[in-house]
């Protein structure tokens, strides 16, 4: 049994080894991904911004079990309004709500096909957010982000963490993959040596670093979204841990040191909460303060909380 | 009546624009210019023992957007600084308190505000929209604000968790009234003595709600007003002077107050007024500009938000659908270029300077 267990690790470190490999370097500059400047903004004319508009459209990939249901139900009623296209992917069918029954207990393998499903129904979409209905996600700010990036160059954005070599998107704080990079995956998806389907039960890694090392093996690597400051715009702790933190860590300036104006995405909250942030985001605030944005954004029919 | 020192904090202009926070590429005129032309006064309830539990966030919060902020405690505290009342502490000397604070913003700063708003150390204001609803009356108007409670009153009172506001003649009544004699301390019970007092001095109890007839003072957090559903037993059913509305239409998009409000939910509520925001995002809720700001003077109508979105839009373009030429081809549930009409929008703006 120690052979056979030396035996595993060996092969493990050496599979560790051989995805070191980077492809194209001109790829791989931007570790940190930020949005345009108002500046710069401002800069690009009318025809271009409207290209940009179109481009930017999102589908969300939910990914949902009937043990979610609460969780599923609020998505399904808040945020998931503002994607262009948003599918609920389930483990298996629950009368209370629609989705697409993916029956399949594994939840690497529900990724998988509905990450297939999604690009082979994209339409006319370029991007891609995939969550679990436990994270709450500010759509518009996604779009700001990723407005001047090219979605047929592949990328992999979200909060990032290293683990060994590898650097990976949270699973938590949300994924988003341009159109290039689910085609690049997909692709990938059909090397069972690199990016099994089933990996082997007793080295079962999560989602999130499975995931990463399938794209990696493509050529795509894991970009952290931030803002113009460097704060993080992708964040699996909910608001209120996160304003706990900075009370303690930066009492004299809480808000300013805590989160950012643009923030995209929000985790760990429960459904009561998150119906709180759906109207902080969207419809509370303080009149007479314009924005002048370059895009503008309209309400989602048929949707009373935003 | 002997009040100990006359310790205040002014917020002076250079100190106002440190503590008034402007968001990146944010034009912030109007919000300017109301801060010039509704000038408020805001005094804090609080109490030797809550100053670094409770009002120390509402210090760091809320509070820096008033024109003036002051807090009041039963004593003087210089470091804070809060203003001595020379009261005691506890529940039964709250309306003692406010009478206080009350005679003391109107002789010491009198004539540095139009409007005059009481809270708790766990109220929440957004100030600016308290801004945005006043805007539409004058502080010569006996008038008050809040959220309007029916009982006891024959106008109703205002709660006084959920904060009120006062017009200076308001004000300027309600220490006549004690000086004369018509007020005087009946009840512990702050928010219905006020209510009573003012009603006696002729002040109207004024409608508080958007141009939707949403609340917008609310006497509890906001989780509590946009999910919960109250026990029908529950005493506030009877208190209400308006009808509850449960869920999201329960809050105006311009809310100005909440109550109850812990240190972390304050600067949560802070950040998800001020700061955090989607890009881009067309409000669904456009409210009207009140005439009392020079833009609309100049147009010669109130207009709207939306009005001056498309106005900029027509600037730079001849046809308003420049920015998403192709929008409508897009057939998608949930996208965000639905061509929204002003009836699915929910709009029904009516025209709060002549009512």
């Amino acid at each position: 049994m120690i052979l056979g267990g030396i035996f595993c690790l060996v092969i493990s470190l050496f599979e560790t080894f051989n995805s070191g490999t980077h492809s194209e370097g001109h790829e791989h500059l931007h570790h940190h991904l930020k949005p345009l400047s108002k500046d710069e903004l401002q800069k690009l004319s009318l025809s271009q911004m409207s290209d940009l508009a179109l481009q930017v459209q999102v589908y969300c990939l939910i990914m949902v079990t009937p043990r979610l249901l609460l969780h599923w139900a609020t998505a399904n009623d808040t945020w998931s309004k503002h994607c262009d296209k948003s599918v609920f992917y389930t483990s298996e069918s629950s009368k209370a709500l629609e989705a697409f029954d993916l029956q399949e207990q594994d939840e690497w393998v529900r990724i998988r096909k509905a990450i297939k499903h999604a690009y082979e129904n994209a339409g006319d979409l370029r991007w891609f957010f995939l969550a679990r209905p436990t994270t709450f996600a500010i759509i518009e700010n996604l779009k700001y982000l990723v407005l001047d990036k090219d979605p047929s160059q592949p990328f992999y954005i979200g909060h990032t963490e290293k683990s060994g070599e590898l650097d990976y998107v949270e699973y938590d704080s949300g994924i988003v993959l341009s159109y290039e990079a689910m085609r690049r995956l997909i692709e990938m998806f059909k090397d069972e040596d690199k990016c099994p389907e089933r990996g082997h039960a007793l080295w079962k890694m999560p989602e999130e670093k499975q995931l990463a090392t399938c794209l990696k093996y493509s050529g795509v690597f894991a970009e952290n979204g931030e803002d113009a400051q460097g704060k993080s715009l992708f964040n699996k702790k909910s608001v209120s841990t996160l304003i706990s933190d900075s009370m303690g860590q930066n009492p004299a300036d809480v808000v300013e040191a805590c989160c950012s104006d643009m923030a995209i995405t929000f985790g760990g909250m429960n459904p009561s909460q998150i119906q709180v942030l759906m109207y902080g985001v969207y419809r509370l605030r303080p009149y007479g303060h314009d924005f002048q944005d370059s895009l503008t954004f309209l309400p989602p029919k048929d949707s009373d909380n935003d | 009546m002997k009040l100990t020192g006359v310790h205040s904090v002014l917020w002076d202009g250079e100190r106002l624009a440190e503590g008034r926070y402007r968001m990146q590429g944010e034009d912030g005129h109007i919000a300017d210019e109301l801060f010039k032309k509704v000038r408020i006064l805001c005094w804090v309830m609080t109490g030797p023992s809550n100053l670094q539990s409770k009002a120390r966030h509402v210090k760091a919060t809320w509070s820096r957007h008033c024109n003036i902020v002051l807090f009041m405690s039963s004593e003087e505290d210089r470091s804070f600084p809060t203003v001595g009342l020379g009261t005691g502490e506890g529940r039964d000397q709250l309306y003692w308190k406010t009478i206080r604070a009350f005679h003391y913003a109107l002789k010491n700063h009198g004539d540095e505000a139009d409007w005059f708003l009481k809270t708790d150390d766990d109220t929440f204001i957004v100030v600016d929209n308290l801004r945005w609803i006043l805007s539409n009356y004058t502080a010569e108007q006996p008038i008050y604000f809040g959220k309007r409670f029916k009982p006891y009153a024959k106008q109703g009172y205002m709660s006084g968790g959920a904060g009120y506001v006062l017009s200076k003649e308001a004000l300027r009544r309600f220490v006549e009234g004690f000086s004369t004699k018509v007020c005087t301390h009946t009840t512990s019970v702050e928010d219905l003595a006020m209510g009573q007092c003012l009603e006696k001095m002729g002040v109207v109890a004024g409608d508080s709600r958007d141009t939707l007839h949403r609340e917008t003072f609310h006497p509890f957090i906001p989780e509590h007003h946009l999910t919960g559903k109250f026990s029908k037993t529950f005493w506030y059913w009877n208190y209400c002077y308006y009808p509850i509305v449960e869920g999201p239409q329960c809050c105006s998009d311009l809310a100005v107050s909440f109550h109850y409000v812990d240190p972390v939910l304050m600067y949560t509520l802070e950040y998800y007024t001020y700061r955090l925001r989607p890009y881009g995002y067309q409000h669904r809720y456009q409210p009207p500009v009140p005439a009392v700001l020079s833009l609309a003077s100049h147009t010669g109508k109130p207009t709207t938000e939306a009005q001056r979105l498309d106005d900029r839009v027509k600037e730079k373009s001849v046809s308003t659908n420049t920015m998403n030429p192709r929008a409508e081809k897009v057939k998608t549930t949930g996208t965000t270029y639905h061509k929204v009409t002003n009836a699915a929008q929910g709009r029904n703006i009516t025209d709060r300077i002549t009512a």
